[in-house]
């Protein structure tokens, strides 16, 4: 077994997903199957290999630091689930 | 009028520039199209034809002004709703963002506006372009023009079957994996995959940030070639688009293919290909070769890894590009209870569906502490391996042609309960964007089902010139991209 539901339940939690057990089931199948599948990438020895993160290689470019396009609120705020004048209203963080 | 919709990007663009045609009536015909033929394709999710009229009616006042409408002067284009169009819904296809409507164009939108284009919807796709044939979608149904029982692939499924199906005449969709040349391979028409930094990937929402990138659909490789000369260029918005200034491909889609090298990777005439395929594909090569061409085998050694890497690279990506959804800003939210940490978990479950989910899991779980070595960071390490198969191949090749996919149009559900045989259609076409590199979809055949088989040319990064004569002139001797699926 590649990956078990306690590891499932784990990485639900990282992903702040909250899962059904059903769901928990079916994905503990399905990412095992699909892991298992990437085993093969063992076989190849990478030792001196660079890692590729990025095609890119245009290197760091960097603009001045002005701002350009400043924010109007209400088109930044007109998609907000729950609103207090210019404030996002979400539930209590700090107890 | 009726035969309006039947105009391509050039003709329709020349026509309105000369005052023959005005862009109120190629929109009105689009748009008469589009309501014909939505009930069997059902390639839109958006039409949004009072913004789409008013911005024909101003392309309209400017040229009997005589001014230069610009190279898509008037010319009806769709968008995949995964790229931001301001004040019209954008939703990725799925329910955590069905009502959110951006403040803001995609730099590849107001690209396309400013040069006359006129947005008329958007289209259809699997959930956050994750998939292969459209039945990711959480908002709509997708059906291949050809056969309205089949997928027209994906992820751009939309992007491809409202071309095909001469809704609009040309098409942005976006590839990550294969998601602009599978679909355009199964509805027959021209797909271009730019290499990576060519195009610019601001306000486009992300999938994966090393891999996306917008691409034009359209029914030949000029018309596609326009769009992409449109849209491509630095963008001080992106870091990742190119400082490279961007050629008139025009001027170089007649040049032919005398004396040009092209590569065929064994790798990729896969054991249990549909037969019908292969050999359209081999015809197709025999066809450049009598244009001028010289082909010969290489080898891109790496390729069964492909599918492994792609999908432990683009779901890392992912799980970290999806986290910005949140239900606190915009988006989906649900009830969540007491807590920040519920709003945030009931939010996520109820908004992304189980293929999003599967790969957000995956990509979690491949860069999590005790795990990333032996995945992510193994993965990034055969990145690297794949690319240098494609360096040493060029050093050969002007070009590489191969098919696009090992069938043609696949049935609805037959793939979906299985993700991996799911993950197996992009097989041909995902090394190109592990590598970084520019790829062509044109038509080369039709098999005996009735259903498009596509060829793909990929090209040196950057080199979207030399891919494009290739296609453009095995394009002028055949007649496949003249084929359509409905009257």
């Amino acid at each position: 077994m590649a990956i078990t539901r306690d590891d499932v339940r784990r990485v639900a939690a990282l992903a702040r997903l909250r899962l059904e057990p059903a769901e928990e089931e079916r994905l503990t199948t399905d990412l095992d199957h699909i892991l298992e599948a990437f085993v093969l990438l063992q076989r190849l020895d990478t030792n001196a290999v660079p890692p590729m993160a990025h095609v890119d290689d245009f290197g760091a470019r960097l603009r001045a630091d002005e701002v350009l396009n400043p924010a109007a609120d209400e088109p930044l705020l007109a998609n907000a689930p729950a609103r207090d004048g210019r404030l996002f209203r979400v539930p209590k963080i700090i107890e | 009028m009726s035969a309006l919709h039947h105009l391509g990007v050039r003709e329709a663009a020349r026509r309105v520039r000369a005052g023959e045609v005005s862009s109120v009536e190629l929109v009105r015909a689009s748009l008469a199209r589009i309501a014909a033929v939505e009930p069997q394709v059902g390639a839109f999710l958006t039409v949004c034809e009072a913004e789409a009229l008013a911005a024909a009616e101003a392309i309209d006042r400017q040229v009997r002004s005589g001014q230069d409408a610009g190279p898509l002067a008037g010319v009806p284009i769709g968008v995949k709703d995964i790229i931001c169009t301001a004040g019209v819904r954008t939703t990725a296809a799925s329910r955590i963002l069905e009502h959110f409507v951006p403040s803001y164009d995609a730099t590849v939108v107001s690209r396309l506006r400013r040069a006359g284009a006129v947005i008329v919807g958007k289209l259809n796709c699997d959930e956050f372009a994750m998939g292969s044939s459209t039945e990711n979608s959480a908002l709509g149904v997708t059906r291949n023009p050809w056969d309205g029982e089949r997928v027209p692939g994906g992820s751009s499924g939309g992007s491809a079957a409202a071309v095909a199906a001469r809704e609009v005449p040309a098409s942005l969709g976006t590839d990550t994996g294969g998601s602009i040349r599978l679909p355009a391979s199964f509805c027959g028409v021209v797909g271009i995959r730019p290499t990576y930094g060519r195009v610019s990937r601001s306000g486009v929402i992300a999938y994966a940030s090393s891999l996306d990138q917008v691409g034009p659909l359209a029914r030949d490789v000029g018309d596609a070639a326009l769009v992409l000369e449109v849209i491509a260029g630095h963008d001080p918005a992106d870091s990742t688009a190119s400082p490279a200034p961007v050629p008139s491909y025009g001027d170089v889609l007649g040049s032919g293919v005398s004396g040009m090298r092209i590569g065929l990777p064994k790798e990729y005439f896969v054991e249990g290909m549909q037969p019908e395929v292969a050999e359209a594909v081999q015809a197709a090569v025999r066809e450049l070769e009598r244009l001028g061409a010289v082909a010969e085998p290489v080898s891109l050694p790496h390729t069964e890894y492909a599918i492994a890497t792609y999908y432990l690279i683009a779901t890392a990506e992912a799980s970290s590009n999806l986290a910005r959804y949140d239900g606190v800003r915009y988006g989906l939210r649900t009830a969540s209870g007491s807590s920040l940490g519920e709003m945030y978990e009931r939010s996520r479950a109820a908004g992304f569906g189980p293929e999003v989910k599967r790969r957000i899991m995956l990509g979690t779980y491949a860069l999590s502490a005790g795990y990333y070595d032996a995945y992510y960071l193994k993965a990034q390490q055969v990145r690297t391996l794949i690319r240098r198969d494609f360096e040493q191949a060029f050093a050969r090749c002007d070009a590489l042609v191969t098919p696009v996919a090992p069938t043609t149009a696949f049935r609805r559900g037959e793939r979906i309960d299985d993700p991996l045989t799911m993950y197996l259609s992009d097989i041909l076409t995902i090394s190109v964007n592990l590598a970084g590199l520019p790829g062509l979809v044109v038509p080369c055949g039709i098999d005996r089902a009735g259903l498009p088989i596509g060829l793909q040319v990929i090209g040196k990064a950057f080199d979207e010139a030399t891919m494009l004569r290739i296609g453009a002139a095995y394009e002028q001797a055949s007649d496949w991209h003249r084929r359509s699926p409905l009257p």
